[in-house]
């Protein structure tokens, strides 16, 4: 099993949009190598099952069955702007304030 | 009235109800006995339960006088009315803040109730606040709240378990009689077992998950936690049905279990067939269990023998898998949903210490957001997931965590056409000291290796107390587990095994609790 390097984890952790000092990274780097070498024992599991079966198995995705589920098209209460806005860290006419989302030469 | 308030919070929450409908007690009174003795055990955060995250006395107050005025004008109230709830701070409430054990939501008042907390006020359970637990329900041990860890009423060292660790210490301390949890790998079950409290996962969609804040929305599901397993149903009647409001809700109706509870404690299992899991502690399987925990539970396997159940063992080999499926599928789930923690419409805003703040970007903004607002599981899971989640290795983990899904439900099925309910011990332990695995992450994830797999199969699981482990005097639990919708066989087995151990022991586990002797708050854990 791959061990995951800091590099990766830096990765990772730009895509999840976490700011991670370099000592942060290291230790969850080993953590995270360890997590994954003890999880990925599942896809030797599931090849074996595989083999012994000679079927594919299906993926679960959710524990029961589910139909979709749609309401009538009416209108009932909300909440209101003030509500939503009651706990935004900053707002301004009846709308969330937020910082730059677009670069310069958008 | 007399009866003291140190007695009245040792009730159990049906005779609560009773001393009401009687006018024996008031709810002002009840609720106020609740109060005080969470004033004297759950402080202060360094030394006492520190099962209270929030505390609304005065609004618990408001709420007992209205229901007292309610019940005296004859109004017709529901059988918990006037009775005190302790809410997981998972649950979103209205006008009271909700932090789910998070920096990030730290001051958070929510503008709306969850479902469940709706239904508790429509039955006129009076909410006294909301309780601590491991950072967006993540850990086995509260230690992952960013807000100091929950300590367990039997031993102040010890953890009370986790997620929802403040809620069972909330009960074995006596601070609440009924509290609510949620259950994505065993933050039910788990508390309910270390200490020595009863806990309930329902079937998957058998409680509304509308205002409980999600962590991995396929496993996560609420549920009622209290003392005695018909307590345990009582509650479970009030949180359970169908919600327009969640799309994964059960359009059942709520299953008899306050019935099943009363029928079992009759204490007669003649024809119920229940199935010992091989791979879940027995021997060849039993790497990590307790010896104590493992010798009370054989002691209630004869129990259930005696009662007339008929006990074999059953083999269900996938569960080996399910804690690896899990810390894949987990992970994942929450990777994404937890993404909603973004710095921009609600909770915490750190703007970089380094940016310009006129010149700072949204994604500078949430990226130092996400820094200061999650601790180091969270952090920990989010990058698990989002490795699991990319491309190349989504196949390999994600894919195949869940086809382990898939196996592990066809191994409970199989399970379930020979037997009618599956037992195992809830946990491989008792409580572990505070520290001892906050450090080690993947030791922590391997306590909930009984727990998970009825999270994946979506079937319902309860912990009920079977006695104190010899070598530490602290509480072990018995798992049962029914297939999805037959919640009310957990409760039939559930209430038959309680009344024998009850006759046994001369009275209930936490008759047993010491008196709460507050930590030591030198060299404690940081």
């Amino acid at each position: 099993m791959p061990a995951l390097p800091r590099e990766e984890v830096a990765h990772l952790a730009r895509l999840a949009r976490i700011d991670m000092p370099d000592a942060e990274l290291d230790h969850l780097a080993e953590q995270l190598t360890a997590i994954v070498d003890a999880v990925a024992s599942v896809t030797g599991a599931v090849a074996r099952a595989e083999a012994e079966s000679g079927r594919p198995v299906p993926a679960t995705s959710h524990p029961l069955p589910l139909r979709n589920v749609t309401r009538p098209d009416v209108v009932v209460r909300t909440l209101t702007a003030a509500d939503a806005l009651a706990a935004a860290p900053e707002s301004e006419d009846d709308k969330f304030r937020v910082p730059r989302i677009l670069g310069e030469d958008a | 009235m007399s009866t003291t308030g140190s007695e009245l919070v040792r009730l159990d929450a049906s005779a609560m109800a009773a001393a009401l409908r009687s006018g024996e007690v008031s709810s002002v009174e009840l609720t106020q006995a609740h109060l005080d003795r969470i004033a004297e055990v759950d402080g202060p955060v360094e030394s006492g339960v520190h099962a209270f995250l929030h505390v609304d006395g005065e609004g618990a107050l408001a709420r007992a006088r209205e229901l007292d005025a309610a019940r005296s004008r004859g109004e017709e109230l529901h059988e918990l009315a006037g009775v005190p709830v302790a809410v997981k701070d998972v649950m979103v409430t209205r006008g009271m803040p909700s932090t789910a054990g998070s920096r990030m939501l730290e001051g958070w008042v929510p503008p709306y109730d969850a479902t469940v907390v709706e239904q508790m006020r429509a039955a006129g359970l009076v909410t006294l606040g909301k309780t601590n637990m491991d950072e967006f329900a993540m850990g086995s041990s509260t230690e992952h709240s960013a807000f100091g860890p929950t300590r367990n009423p039997w031993a102040a060292d010890r953890i009370p378990g986790g997620s929802g660790g403040g809620s069972a210490a909330a009960l074995a301390a006596f601070e609440a009689p009924l509290a609510t949890g949620t259950d994505t790998g065993g933050s039910i079950r788990q508390p309910a077992a270390v200490t020595g409290t009863v806990g309930v996962k329902p079937t998957y969609g058998g409680v509304s998950r509308y205002g409980l804040i999600a962590l991995a929305s396929s496993l996560d599901q609420g549920g009622p936690c209290a003392r005695t397993v018909l307590d345990t149903a009582l509650l479970h009647e009030v949180m359970g049905g169908h919600d327009p409001r969640d799309s994964t809700s059960l359009t059942d109706p709520v299953p008899a279990v306050v019935a099943a509870a009363r029928e079992g404690a009759r204490g007669d299992l003649t024809g119920v067939r229940v199935g010992v899991v091989r791979e879940m502690g027995r021997a060849g399987h039993d790497e990590g269990y307790q010896a104590g925990v493992l010798q009370r539970f054989e002691e209630a396997l004869d129990h259930l023998r005696s009662a007339g159940a008929e006990v074999v063992e059953v083999g269900c080999p996938n569960v080996e898998h399910a804690l690896g499926a899990y810390y894949l599928i987990l992970p994942s789930e929450a990777s994404s949903n937890l993404a909603r923690y973004d710095g921009m419409r609600y909770g915490l805003r750190v703007l970089p210490a380094d940016v310009d703040p006129a010149e700072v970007t949204a994604e500078q903004v949430m990226a130092a957001t996400r820094a200061k607002g999650f601790g180091p599981e969270a952090k920990r899971r989010i990058v698990l997931g989002t490795y699991a989640l990319s491309s190349g290795y989504y196949d390999a983990y994600y894919g195949s965590a869940q086809k382990i899904r898939t196996l592990v439900q066809r191994d409970f099925a199989a399970a379930f056409e020979q037997v009618d309910v599956l037992v195992s011990p809830t946990a491989p332990t008792t409580a572990f000291r505070l520290g001892e695995k906050l450090d080690d992450p993947l030791a922590m994830y391997r306590g909930d290796v009984a727990t998970i797999p009825a999270n994946l199969a979506g079937i319902p699981g309860m912990s009920l107390p079977v006695g104190l482990a010899p070598e530490d005097g602290l509480p072990v639990g018995l798992q049962l587990l029914a297939p999805a919708r037959e919640d009310a066989r957990l409760y039939r087995v559930g209430a038959a095994l309680e009344a024998r151990l009850h006759a046994q022991w001369g009275g209930k586990l936490l008759d047993r609790v010491p008196a709460w002797t507050p930590a030591s708050t030198t060299g404690a854990p940081a």
